[in-house]
């Protein structure tokens, strides 16, 4: 096992985001955090980035004690909801970023930084663009620069925060199934955050089902199809493909915090 | 709707008769020296030392405030500290304080037995008097525009690029040399512009500092109010005509330059 | 369970980088905001207070006093009924050239206050286009209070108007044109619906082009002839006295305009904080 998670905890000034949240997962694994809005998904995965700290719980990968190391020293590569690319940047300094500011024993030479920017442009499907600054870029370009950004710091693990959420439904279908076939190529271990149920279940290949700050279920997609564990994941995964605005959220919530409410906390 | 006929004419009305005209006077009069007199009169000694002490300690003040100008904003916006809030409202003194104020106290606390006057001067330091003390007015004098113009704009910075520069591996100080300040640099450009134009027509808040020797520590304003007293009319609208110009070149250039950033975004 | 090693978070600076910087902010506003303001105080009581008093209640220092208080009583209302009328045009109708008149109303802020004394000068002096056929009629402009009222309107100038330009453009003209379709007149339409959304920001204006008024000096200094107990303003005074070596008496008055500048201070933070969605963008913290 490559990725356990060992009763995790986080607590934001008013709300309990994380209420002991354990899962193990492989290797090379494609793992989909799947939950609405408040669910506590995009806290684990920034928990797991380095940007968020645990108030409890362990995490394990690579037999490394992961929460102990800070977030540059994780090497572990994420992609942004807003892409949060450096504006003043172009394209090739931004994938360059990552390998440009390693100390000088192991920096790259400028040519190998340059040949691996060229290579990493090629990846995502931007040849030509490297000259470009991210204002110039449509949002699925400026999604795969972030992704090659990511990528060029050879990530041990890699993040991703509703990578499709800001796009149009046209580009998200094209774009899936590219990671997916991205994420097999490159034998990764991925981590992403999605509130779209098809989405988790055609490309994940384990889905942790998240509730208010629990995780309901985790299970191969096709387990989680024939045989949910509560009625929270066949409500959620019973109805079409939810956007951000119409996610339910059980009416019978203790702490009642609005969605907005969890999502500025928790963002 | 009713009243743009009237609000208009009034504007413009008002507007011509407090500026547009009065400073119509100023850019006509000297040329009653003709081109060579009017460049004789610009070119005198004196007067050259002036224009030089005026820019350059302007030039270092504003130096002085951009970068503790930014050192405050950092500090104002990202952390928490008690008295905040006093801090702030503070750093608009030097807006708020009367220049004669300020003046005097400046030339109180630096003159030779003053609170930093006196450890200065056994430091062998002499402010008071000296061009330094012109520097130390007009730093006084430009820090507010440095922060005030900074500080909303890195209260907005979002904190996504910070963290994307960390998750790929940057420290803390790479972070900020590498992005925050490429992104707060056109700002903190405008503030100290800002800082600087002010600095070069400020009167009263130096000339109490300065002790307006000529050639060493006179600024140009004061020359111009010599010369009035002088009864040179001419001489002193020649001066006023170059800061008049000095103003006009930044009033444009900073317009310029927030159209520049507001297409950046 | 094992106590976790925290790091610290990505996005926050290394604890001694915390304190160094604070350090550094603190001792340069200290240095050059407090001490000044402490040294006016202080300078002021250094014969005691009944020194200071006496020297605020000389018929010199009262008269400057009076001046400055007429000459507020002039410049700061019509300065403000300009700031109406330029931002009402500007925000409530479409005309060409309107950056231009945006532009030009900024310009006193950036001109040196001894050239915005002397442009009036030029024009009202002795030597000045108007000079002779005023003192032919006995009319006295500079180095009186008309020509003091002047410099002070034109460094004041840009205040109101620029607090409310920005919001009034905000604002936008539904609810103006709402009322004139029930049948308001222009002026009631004005006073009862544009007014009152504007109250808070043309307070914010007014209070600082009153600060300004009050206190300034390059201008007044220009156009004013320091003529004791008639033409000299409060920061005039604070200047005779300080030049006569009346250490006391130039502190005491100038500790008069310190804790003018400092109620300033304070009521313009109370009006960023308490009515920060109604006063312009620029302001809000």
């Amino acid at each position: 096992m490559s990725l356990v998670i060992d009763h995790v905890t986080k607590r934001f000034e008013r709300f309990p985001a994380l209420k002991g949240v354990s899962l193990e997962a492989p290797k090379g694994c494609f793992l989909a955090l799947l939950g609405p809005s408040g669910s506590g998904k995009t806290t684990l995965l920034r928990i797991l980035g380095g940007l968020e700290f645990a108030d409890a719980g362990r995490i394990a990968f690579d037999d490394l004690d992961w929460l102990a190391l800070p977030a540059r020293e994780r090497r572990a590569g994420f992609v942004f909801q807003q892409y949060a690319l450096f504006r003043h940047m172009t394209v090739a300094k931004n994938i360059a970023f990552g390998l440009s500011i390693r100390p000088r024993r192991t920096r790259p030479t400028r040519a190998e930084i340059a040949r691996r920017v060229e290579e990493l442009l090629a990846l995502v499907q931007l040849d030509g663009l490297g000259k470009r600054y991210p204002s110039q870029l449509s949002g699925g370009q400026r999604q795969r620069v972030a992704l090659a950004r990511a990528l060029a710091i050879e990530p041990r693990l890699l993040l991703l925060d509703e990578p499709f959420g800001a796009l149009d439904a046209k580009v998200r279908k094209d774009l899936r199934h590219w990671l997916r076939s991205l994420h097999e190529r490159l034998g990764l271990t991925t981590v992403f955050v999605t509130h779209d149920q098809d989405e988790a279940l055609e490309l994940a290949d384990l889905v942790a089902v998240l509730n208010q700050g629990r995780i309901e279920q985790i299970a191969a997609p096709a387990e989680l199809r024939a045989r949910p564990a509560s009625d929270f994941v066949a409500d959620f995964l019973g109805q079409g493909p939810a956007g951000p605005g119409i996610v339910p959220l059980r009416t019978n919530s203790r702490s009642g915090p609005t969605r907005d409410g969890w999502a500025f906390q928790a963002r | 709707m009713p009243g743009f006929g009237f609000s208009l004419g009034f504007t413009l009305f008002y507007l011509s008769a407090i500026v547009l005209v009065p400073l119509a006077a100023l850019i006509i009069r000297p040329w009653e020296l003709g081109w060579s007199g009017f460049w004789a009169e610009i070119t005198q000694p004196r007067v050259l030392a002036a224009l030089k002490l005026s820019f350059g300690a302007s030039a270092i003040a504003a130096a002085v405030n951009s970068i503790f100008g930014l050192v405050v904003v950092w500090v104002l916006v990202r952390y928490r500290f008690p008295g905040k809030r006093i801090v702030d409202a503070l750093v608009d003194l030097p807006f708020a304080l009367p220049t004669a104020v300020a003046g005097i106290a400046l030339s109180a606390l630096y003159a030779p037995n003053g609170w930093l006057g006196a450890p200065l001067e056994q430091a062998g330091v002499k402010v008071a008097y000296t061009p330094y003390g012109v520097m130390v007015a007009l730093i006084f004098i430009g820090l507010p525009f440095v922060v005030r113009t900074l500080q909303p704009v890195l209260s907005d910075l979002s904190r996504d690029a910070e963290e994307a520069a960390a998750t790929l591996g940057a420290t803390r100080m790479q972070t900020f040399r590498r992005v925050i300040l490429p992104s707060l640099a056109p700002t903190l450009l405008t503030g100290t512009a800002m800082a600087f134009a002010r600095a070069v027509g400020e009167y009263g808040s130096v000339i109490f500092i300065a002790g307006n020797l000529p050639m060493v520590s006179e600024i140009t304003p004061l020359l111009i109010i010599i010369k009035l007293q002088e009864y040179d009319y001419a001489g002193a609208a020649a001066i006023g005509v170059v800061m008049l110009g000095v103003s006009f070149f930044f009033l444009f250039a900073l317009n310029g330059l927030q159209a520049w950033i507001g297409s950046r975004r | 369970m094992k106590p976790l090693i925290r790091p610290r978070s990505a996005t926050d600076d290394h604890p001694l980088t915390k304190i160094v910087l604070s350090a550094v902010a603190v001792v340069f506003i200290a240095l050059f905001l407090v001490m000044p303001l402490a040294t006016v105080f202080s300078e002021a009581l250094a014969k005691g207070w009944e020194a200071a008093r006496d020297a605020l209640i000389a018929p010199d220092a009262l008269d400057a006093i009076r001046l400055t208080l007429i000459v507020a009583a002039i410049a700061v209302p019509l300065n403000m009924v300009f700031g109406l009328a330029a931002s009402w045009c500007v925000a409530k109708f479409d005309f060409k050239g309107k950056n231009l008149l945006v532009t030009l109303i900024d310009i006193p802020f950036s001109v040196s206050p001894v050239v915005s004394g002397l442009v009036y000068v030029l024009i009202f002096g002795l030597q000045g286009w108007l000079g002779q056929d005023l003192r032919d009629h006995g009319i006295k402009i500079i180095f009186a209070l008309p020509g003091i009222v002047l410099a002070t309107m034109f460094v004041t100038f840009p205040f109101v108007a620029r607090e409310l330009i920005p919001l009034m453009t905000d604002q936008g003209r539904d609810e103006e044109e709402a009322a004139v379709s029930l049948g308001a007149s222009g002026w009631s339409t004005f006073r009862r619906v544009t007014l009152p959304n504007v109250k808070w920001a043309l307070l914010y204006g007014v209070l600082l082009c009153n600060a300004r008024a009050m206190g300034e000096f390059g201008a007044v200094s220009v156009v004013s002839g320091h003529i004791r107990g008639l033409t000299d303003t409060m920061p005039l005074h604070v200047e005779v006295l300080y030049n006569d070596y009346q250490y006391v008496g130039a502190f005491a008055v100038a500790s008069l305009l310190a804790m003018l500048a400092l109620v300033t201070l304070g009521l313009k933070s109370l009006l960023e904080w308490r009515f920060a969605g109604e006063i312009a963008a620029t302001h809000k913290h």
